[in-house]
């Protein structure tokens, strides 16, 4: 197989185009497991997820699953779910609670901690070193606060220099829980996706569509993120670096000043949720974290911050992918937490009024590629009106193709392994 | 899982259903049988040719509509779930398909459902207890989708009529990731 498929990037990607077989060609996505997905960070869960030792949950790597485990020690460890004797899965539970794995094929046991403990009748491996038959891990680990990625390279960036720009959304979320926590406990919604993964990654910072693709939904309630979307908004996108891209409501929620104008509600209604910020923060401060609101970043590749819940993307094919979503939680803050879970809930997944459109919208973008002509997909939105912010990062209008830009950008260079 | 009925902080007719055992009802009553079961027909029916008024129709005033993820017994107040409406979010719903821009269903989903296996279970109180099995086979431009479902109804007679209460849809792959669900199900 090496040396027999080589992909012309740069005839590929160009500036403000794109190549339609970038999202079908099978070829193109073996390459993306190997340099995207088994190569950079990726995001793989939440420490929340596994709260007791001995806790695990099935994730994914690109697609590949992975155990997410707190192990006996209390450490977060990344197991690969292959028994190395043969293949089989040494477990085939989603979650649980187990401070050992047995593979069912012949009994070869291990710790979650990776290490091959025992096998059946030990007579016939005399002299084999188990120390070298343990489960397979993710090569790298990293922890920032609490969102646990893992890289199988076993170099490269950190992931604070992975993360960029990224950080510092993380970092505005994790401040609008008074405990500086957040917590995913509310288990997932699965949304099979008849379409390749990046549709999804350049649609979650793309300002453009939800006037259209959301408009049933905005014509029948009286939700506000039409606003935040129109032609006159000031609401920017912005290039956060890496292939990190977000939409930056900042700068119409500043306008209002009006606390929790985020989140479509006033203090006067979570009146213990905006009690315990002003404790844990003081009031200035907790008053510009509750106008700011949490942030709409999508962390290159598979990591969806969507204000108050989380998408995790999962690529199956070229043509098929999973979308995970799930409400956030802020940790020790319960009136808050029943309103994020019940507005997620009628917002995200199969029958969500937002996301089953948006779906449909990939499945469709999918199967139009199939029509051959023409070949490229057009990306220059707003390419005339990009400018720098403050701190030098690229920003756009709200409904600019900034983001897919930038990340077209990202993964030129990821594929091109520069 | 299962849960205690007194954590539940959501609706009461929740707890009428979550934490406690399901007992099957020995007595046959023929009317009431036959009479259920046209009533759950027409809502099929009504589902299947998105006749959303008159669906809408069928709920109470006080109404939840569950479908659950990732298990039967959920508490649905601490778990996701692909739908947990109370009658506010059945009208939004509703009403949001009624614009025509529902992209999702816009060309709208061709449906056929088959409900059988209906089980009547003791009720406490004055509501009507029926559990039953659905397929479903959907087709739209995706292709074609096989749903498959144990369902929980309480109806009440309101004015001679029967309506429902409470209705919970356990599809049976709800642990697995699962196409768009659109469609009323």
């Amino acid at each position: 197989m090496d040396g027999g498929f080589k992909p012309k990037w740069d005839e590929l990607i160009q500036p403000g185009r794109v190549h339609g077989s970038l999202y079908y060609d099978q070829g193109i996505f073996k390459e993306e497991v190997e340099k995207i997905w088994f190569r950079t960070w990726v995001y793989i869960g939440h420490e929340s997820e596994v709260p007791q030792k001995n806790d695990f949950v099935t994730k994914s790597i690109g697609p590949m699953p992975v155990l997410m485990v707190r192990d006996m020690k209390g450490e977060i460890q990344l197991l690969l779910n292959r028994c190395p004797h043969r293949g089989n899965a040494v477990c085939v539970q989603e979650r649980g609670n187990r401070a050992r794995f047995t593979c069912p094929y012949h009994s070869w046991t291990f710790a979650n901690t990776g290490e091959l403990i025992n096998y059946a009748f030990p007579e016939g491996y005399k002299g084999t070193d188990k120390s070298q038959l343990g489960l397979g891990k993710v090569t790298r680990i990293a922890n920032y606060r609490g969102f646990i990625f893992g890289s199988m390279a076993a170099e490269g960036p950190t992931i604070e220099e992975h993360l960029a720009g990224a950080k510092r959304c993380i970092d505005q979320l994790c401040d609008n829980s008074p405990t500086g926590e957040i917590e995913i406990t509310a288990g997932f919604l699965k949304h099979r996706t008849r379409a390749n993964w990046k549709f999804i990654l350049e649609n979650e910072c793309d300002g453009y569509h939800p006037a259209f693709v959301h408009s049933s939904i905005f014509s029948v309630s009286d939700s506000a993120i039409g606003d935040l979307y129109g032609d006159n908004a000031v609401a920017v996108t912005r290039d956060l670096g890496n292939g990190h891209t977000e939409v930056d409501p900042r700068p119409e929620f500043r306008r209002r000043d009006k606390p929790m104008s985020w989140f479509g509600t006033t203090p006067e209604r979570l009146p213990d949720y905006v009690a315990q910020m002003n404790e844990a923060y003081g009031e200035d401060r907790a008053r510009q974290i509750m106008i700011d609101g949490t942030p709409h970043t999508m962390i290159f590749p598979n990591l969806f911050i969507a204000e108050i819940q989380i998408f995790v993307i999962e690529p199956v094919s070229a043509n098929e992918s999973i979308q995970h979503s799930t409400a956030i939680q802020f940790k020790g803050a319960p009136d808050i937490n029943r309103r994020l879970r019940q507005q997620t809930m009628g917002s995200v997944g199969p029958a969500g009024f937002l996301l089953a459109d948006d779906t449909e919208m990939y499945e469709r973008n999918q199967r139009g590629l199939e029509i051959r002509e023409p070949e490229y997909l057009f990306l220059k939105r707003g390419e005339h009106r990009e400018r720098r912010d403050e701190d030098g990062y690229r920003i756009g209008h709200s409904t600019d193709d900034l983001p897919s830009r930038a990340i077209w950008e990202h993964y030129r260079e990821v594929m091109e392994d520069k | 899982m299962s849960t205690e009925a007194a954590e539940i902080e959501g609706p009461d007719i929740l707890k009428e259903w979550v934490g406690k055992p399901r007992v099957y009802e020995k007595a046959f009553n023929p009317e009431l049988y036959h009479e259920v079961q046209q009533f759950i027909f027409r809502e099929a029916r009504l589902q299947d040719i998105h006749d959303y008024d008159a669906w809408e129709a069928l709920w109470t005033d006080d109404a939840l509509y569950w479908v659950p993820a990732n298990g039967t017994d959920t508490d649905p107040e601490r778990q996701m779930s692909l739908v947990y409406d109370n009658r506010s979010r059945i009208a939004l719903r509703v009403r949001q398909l009624k614009t025509g821009r529902r992209h999702s269903q816009t060309p709208p989903s061709q449906l056929a459902r088959v409900i059988s296996n209906f089980e009547f279970l003791k009720s406490e109180g004055e509501d009507i207890k029926v559990m039953c099995n659905a397929q479903i086979f959907e087709t739209n431009m995706r292709g074609d989708t096989m749903w498959a479902s144990r369902n929980e109804y309480s109806l009440r007679r309101i004015g001679g009529e029967l309506r429902m209460a409470y209705k919970k849809v356990v599809l049976i792959n709800n642990n697995k990731a699962i196409y768009t669900l659109s469609f009323l199900v």
